[in-house]
């Protein structure tokens, strides 16, 4: 199917949802008429948190300032509003709380539109049958994965697709939020659905997903808005004080992809081995040669959150050259000190069982064994003590006898009680709450791209 | 003799999700990502030596489209592990600007 007249006009309002845009980029966007905008609003980048805690990565109020410009533009120029990814993780309570917040706001403005919720959480039953059938793969690296890690997980959300989206919006829904979404997902499908080659389309949304991330020097977050035609797309951004080149499109391939040529996703690897980027003018590109291969087999990326205890630290400083020339045999002694502590106090019973960590900033706090420097080239030193324990109670516990323990760690320099570490608050400790690790990084074979991802229609107004 | 931090644009390093560390070397001029490419300065085996990971855990790419080099590998610590210091892979590249390039 060769369309030359084709043009499918997309806008992404910013690189994720809640860190910002201006008024003036959307503007300007929908002068130019876009059939969609979508905007990624989540990532792994904030940690297993979010998806274990439930919470957003970025605050409430700054997420619902960027929805409700999307939704006025989208709602006026009636156009589908797509967003994937809510609430950061995807799971339920994010996509509860970012439904909320959009309810919130059709109240506000008065508006009236059909909301579809793509739910991405995976029902912990359907995982285990799939991994009984072996329809669950490991990616590399992978940590163990099994019906025990099934269970403690707190929490499993699946990575959709294109398919879902383009689901909801067969069944009506105008803004669509979906969980957890292959980002170039929420802005691939659509314009493949209008007759754009899978290439060029995958290819602009993997630029689109981040916003204005791919400009020469991005300002500040901000739109980003591609042009697709039948054998290439052009890419500019909205906000006339930023520009894109062909080197700082064809360098965003680089960013967060561990490989810069293929970008594998649950239908297939866009492949931009034969991409060619040239200059329209000072602030426009164009790219051409994007390739997307299908995959033969569709999979799902998993991702999940298990808790592993209550952590409390302990934050605090070394002045004293002596103690800090002996810096490694010093923690090597507070770390027998608090093991033989923590035995006591528990009478060796499973309750004083821990983690205790510390971390050296000023040595190798950074980088840890990888850290090629090995000598201590500044005058103080900081410390985090952090113990990691199955409740709060006992991490604090730990971690306060850590801090009277390091306090008066004698040293064979100075004769008599010693006080060798400065600590900052009173109390010393801080509680951080529960601690969550990512605990699976593999792949369902489902039988139907849309079956790990149930749709929820509401007419909102 | 340069080091690689003063003939790059930028260095820098990021999580490729938490499972992967990856590596971005981006040069302003194709002379200065020439030099490097010709030096062979910059290679797979370079990044598993400083990162202590095996040659075959270390994927290498040159992107002349971008004037760049890239490199990945696996974690030393997956994303918010326990013993993880480094929560967005951010601060990872260090060793790399001393790299010297003839």
């Amino acid at each position: 199917m060769n369309d030359d007249s084709l043009e499918v006009r997309v806008l992404s309002a910013t690189g994720v949802c809640g860190s910002g845009f201006k008024e003036s980029s959307l503007e300007k966007s929908l002068d130019m008429k876009p059939h969609f905008i979508g905007c990624d609003c989540g990532s792994t980048d904030p940690g297993p948190a979010p998806l274990g805690t439930g919470k957003t990565a970025f605050p409430r109020q700054a997420i619902k300032r960027d929805l409700r410009l999307m939704l006025l533009a989208a709602r006026r120029a009636k156009i589908p509003l797509l967003l994937g990814s809510a609430g950061t993780a995807g799971g339920r309570p994010h996509i509860a709380a970012f439904k909320e917040i959009l309810l919130e706001i059709a109240a506000e403005e008065k508006l009236a539109f059909p909301l579809a919720l793509i739910h991405s959480e995976q029902d912990k039953a359907y995982l285990k049958r799939r991994l009984r059938e072996g329809h669950i793969k490991p990616l590399k690296p992978a940590p163990e994965f099994d019906e025990g890690v099934i269970d403690r997980a707190v929490r499993i959300v699946g990575m959709m697709g294109e398919e879902p989206f383009l689901h909801a919006l067969k069944g009506g829904a105008e803004v669509v939020v979906a969980g957890r979404a292959s980002d170039c997902a929420i802005f691939a499908g659509l314009p493949i659905q209008m007759g754009i080659p899978p290439g060029i389309a995958w290819h602009a949304a993997k630029i689109l997903e981040c916003g204005a991330a791919a400009a020469v020097s991005r300002s500040s977050p901000d739109c980003m808005f591609a042009t697709l035609r039948n054998d290439h797309f052009d890419v500019e951004t909205p906000n006339p004080e930023m520009r894109c080149s062909p080197q700082s499109i064809a360098a965003h391939s680089l960013y967060e992809n561990s490989d810069p040529y293929r970008l594998v996703e649950s239908s297939g690897v866009i492949d931009l081995t034969e991409a060619r980027y040239e200059a329209l003018d000072d602030r426009r590109v164009r790219v051409r040669g994007s390739r997307f291969e299908k995959a033969k087999t569709y999979t799902v990326k998993l991702e999940g959150a298990e808790q592993v205890g209550y952590q409390s630290i302990v934050i605090g400083s070394i002045r004293d050259p002596y103690i800090i020339r002996q810096l490694d045999s010093w923690v090597e002694r507070l770390k027998q000190r608090i093991a033989a502590r923590a035995a006591e106090v528990y009478s060796g019973g499973k309750a004083g069982e821990h983690v205790f960590n510390v971390r050296i900033y000023g040595k190798d706090g950074t980088m840890g064994p990888l850290e090629p420097v090995k000598e201590i080239r500044s005058h103080e030193v900081c410390l985090v003590m952090e113990v990691t324990a199955a409740t709060q109670e006992i991490a604090t516990t730990i971690v306060s006898m850590a801090r009277h323990q390091a306090l008066h760690l004698p040293i064979p320099e100075w004769g008599g009680l010693i006080t060798g570490v400065a600590c900052i608050y009173s109390p010393a400790y801080l509680e951080r709450g529960p601690v969550y690790r990512f605990c699976v990084n593999h792949v369902v074979e489902p039988d139907d791209p849309c079956e790990m991802f149930p749709i929820e229609h509401i007419n909102v107004g | 003799m340069n080091k690689l931090g003063e003939m790059a644009r930028l260095i820098r390093s990021k999580n490729a999700g938490p499972f992967e560390l990856t590596f971005d070397i981006m040069f302003e001029d194709k002379e200065s990502f020439q030099r490097v490419f010709d030096s062979n300065a910059l290679s797979q085996k370079v990044i598993a030596d400083l990162y202590r990971v095996p040659i075959e855990d270390v994927k290498f790419f040159i992107v002349p489209a971008a004037l760049a080099f890239k490199a990945s590998i696996p974690r030393p610590r997956f994303q918010g592990d326990l013993l993880d210091s480094d929560g967005h892979g951010g601060q990872q590249y260090a060793p790399l600007l001393d790299i010297e390039i003839p």
